[in-house]
């Protein structure tokens, strides 16, 4: 990557205590467009812990986190996801009384301008942007295998499905950045292999930057192109997937001494 | 014959389904009773709750958007109809005589009620709705006791220099053809009654109307995420205590509109009509109607007025036998061999119509 580009996501020196313990400290990252991004470690390394960060879940104790060039330090969660950051969530977090394509339309919800008072007269307003929030909604819900259940109950899906719709959902709401949280968590090989095209397929569709936690090692040295380690809330490496598969250091933290 | 299959598969999503069940029970029970009416065969007891039970629908209607869809409980929806029944009252009485026409005086007056419950709903819910928790609970709680307290102490009058205020009673000094509208613990009294049922059920029509609507918009999407899942929602960008504060405000206004017309049915009305009991019969309305579903509120709120009258024939056992329907209704409605059989039943209903359909082809 190019060292003038302005990165999406700057992370700089990022650190947060919960009470005495330190669960993330001197964290630094940097993602570019159009990049997949991979951030690994062993459990309870403070992975999701930096996402929560990422999106103000958490208010970091120290550190800097930019995002396209700007300062978030004063941004809430909506604001984060306002400016272009969106996720999923490591324990699924779906609108699960919702329909499958209520819970992408959702995401949209920020990029429709009628007012109440014009859905509850049903003005032309309202049924042009509900007509091309469903056209846009089911576009998404095919992108991810899910058209045929739009109508379902989103917690009634199988849990493959129901991490396709959290993807899904999370690209509803146009981001620049998507972060995923172990999204191949409790799927099958095959589903696994078709979750890692669509990633792919997201980035070069959208044009986005991708960063995602994962302990599938298939999944992540097959389509990140850097990858950072962490271990014990610290930055243990950083490289390509080739590098970090070599890097003794992570070898010894991931099989242990 | 393409676009007529399509209006009428439309008729029968999930969204027109429940609106229109909804609207046919509202619009058949009142060419009924106005049948019935116009027969002479309406006892004067049933006629004289027929604008009460439009009331109470409405005011239920607006908290099941509040507690239902929006999953906040909410223990005050009585002082909201205190503040829309006084509030009318009074409008209505101000304009008797500017306007002579009681309709459109009500119409108003239902407006103004709304308006100000609202506003109230608005000032409860800035601080409560950025709290996690049960909070809202316990604020509306509080909230429908203190209305009610101070409608009790409040003297009300309209003359020729406009309304009249005062803590005291005899401090009230109306000019000569000034009359008093509210006299602390009295209420209102000498109110020209010009609440009819026709109105009543109009204003259903527009509570499901809004509501519905509401629901199946970008809002209604909104009220039900936060709902679901308050950490997701705002990840994808949605502002929780905005949100929370329409469906609340929305539920006020209703609860404010009911009052209105309750407050003009009556000849004199006590604010401690409006009391904690008010706002737990309208919770149970809504929670036996079940938590979201308009046609259940409404079925279960005519049910429940109608049944301590139909059961008046057993005098003192009826409300005994009330309670036992109450507790069984709860205890059926939360069993899982009922739900399942329930839904058993319902696919069975389903299958029935694809099949008919299929047949049709
Ligand atoms: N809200 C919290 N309060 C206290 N400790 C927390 C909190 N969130 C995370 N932690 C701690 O931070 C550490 C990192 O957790 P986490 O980020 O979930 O790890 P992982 O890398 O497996 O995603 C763990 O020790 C966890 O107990
Ligand atoms: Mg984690």
């Amino acid at each position: 990557m190019s060292e003038n580009k302005i990165p999406v996501l700057e992370v700089i020196d990022l650190g947060i205590d919960f009470g005495g313990l330190t669960a993330v400290n001197d964290f630094n990252l940097k993602v570019y467009n159009n990049e997949i991004v991979g951030l690994i470690g062993p459990n309870g390394a403070g992975k999701t812990t930096v996402f929560n960060m990422l999106t103000k879940v958490y208010q970091p104790s120290r550190g800097t986190i930019k995002f396209c060039g700007q300062d978030t330090a004063r941004m809430s969660v909506v604001e984060m996801n306002k400016a272009g950051i969106a996720r999923t969530f490591q324990n699924i977090r779906l609108f699960s009384n919702m329909s499958v394509i209520d819970n992408v339309k959702i995401g949209m919800n920020n990029q429709i301008t009628y007012n109440n008072v014009e859905a509850v007269l049903r003005l032309p307003k309202y049924r042009e942007q509900e007509a091309k929030v469903t056209e846009e909604a089911m576009e998404l819900l095919r992108i991810f295998g899910l058209d045929k259940d739009a109508d379902l109950i989103a917690g009634n899906l199988p849990y493959g499905a129901q991490r396709r719709l959290e993807i899904a959902r999370a690209m509803a709401t146009k981001p620049k950045l998507l972060l995923l949280d172990e999204p191949a968590a409790g799927m099958n090989p095959q589903e696994t292999a078709d979750l890692m095209d669509m990633i792919r397929f997201v980035r070069d569709h959208f044009h986005i930057a991708i960063l995602l936690i994962e302990h599938d090692m298939k999944l992540v040295m097959g389509i990140c192109e850097r990858i950072s380690v962490l271990n014990y809330g610290m930055l243990l490496a950083e490289g390509t997937p080739a590098e970090i598969q070599a890097n003794p250091q992570v070898i010894k933290a991931y099989l242990g001494e | 014959m393409k676009t007529n299959k399509n209006f009428f598969a439309k008729l029968f999503t999930r969204e027109y389904r429940s609106r229109l069940i909804s609207f046919l029970i509202i619009i058949l029970g009142y060419i009924v009773i106005e049948l019935l009416m116009a027969t002479g065969n309406l006892s004067s007891m049933f006629q004289s709750l027929l604008v009460p039970v439009t009331c109470y629908i409405v005011a239920a209607l607006g908290l099941n958007l509040n507690v239902g869809v929006s999953g906040e409980l909410n223990l005050g929806q009585a002082g909201f109809m205190c503040i829309g029944a006084f509030a009318g009252v009074c409008i209505s009485g101000a304009l008797a005589g500017v306007i002579s026409n009681g309709i459109i005086r009500l119409i108003i007056a239902i407006i103004i009620g709304a308006l100000l419950a609202s506003l109230f709903g608005i000032l409860i819910g800035i601080p409560v709705l950025k709290l996690q928790g049960d909070y809202l609970a316990i604020v509306t709680l509080a909230f429908g006791e203190i209305i009610k307290s101070l409608i009790n102490n409040v003297y009300v009058g309209f003359d020729s220099n406009g309304f009249q205020f005062s803590f005291v009673e005899n401090k009230l000094k109306l000019a000569p053809g000034g009359k008093a509208l509210i006299s602390g613990p009295m209420g209102a009294t000498g109110t020209q009654r010009i609440a009819t049922f026709t109105v009543g059920v109009i204003l259903i029509l527009a509570a499901l109307t809004i509501i519905y609507n509401l629901i199946y918009s970008r809002s209604g999407r909104a009220i039900q995420a936060c709902r679901d899942n308050r950490i997701a929602a705002e990840s994808v960008g949605i502002h929780v205590a905005n949100t929370k504060m329409l469906a609340f405000v929305v539920s006020a206004a209703l609860a404010g509109a009911a009052g209105a017309l309750y407050g003009l049915n009556y000849t004199t009305l006590i604010p401690s009509k409006f009391g904690f009991n008010l706002s737990i019969l309208i919770l149970v309305y809504v929670v036996l109607g079940g938590l979201g579903n308009m046609t259940g509120t409404i079925i279960s709120t005519i049910v429940l007025v109608l049944l301590p009258e139909l059961l008046r024939g057993l005098q003192d056992y009826r409300m005994i036998i009330y309670s036992v329907i109450l507790i069984l209704t709860m205890i059926l409605s939360n069993n899982e061999k009922v739900k399942t059989f329930a839904a058993g039943l319902r696919k069975k209903l389903t299958r029935n119509r694809t099949k008919e359909a299929a047949a049709d082809e």
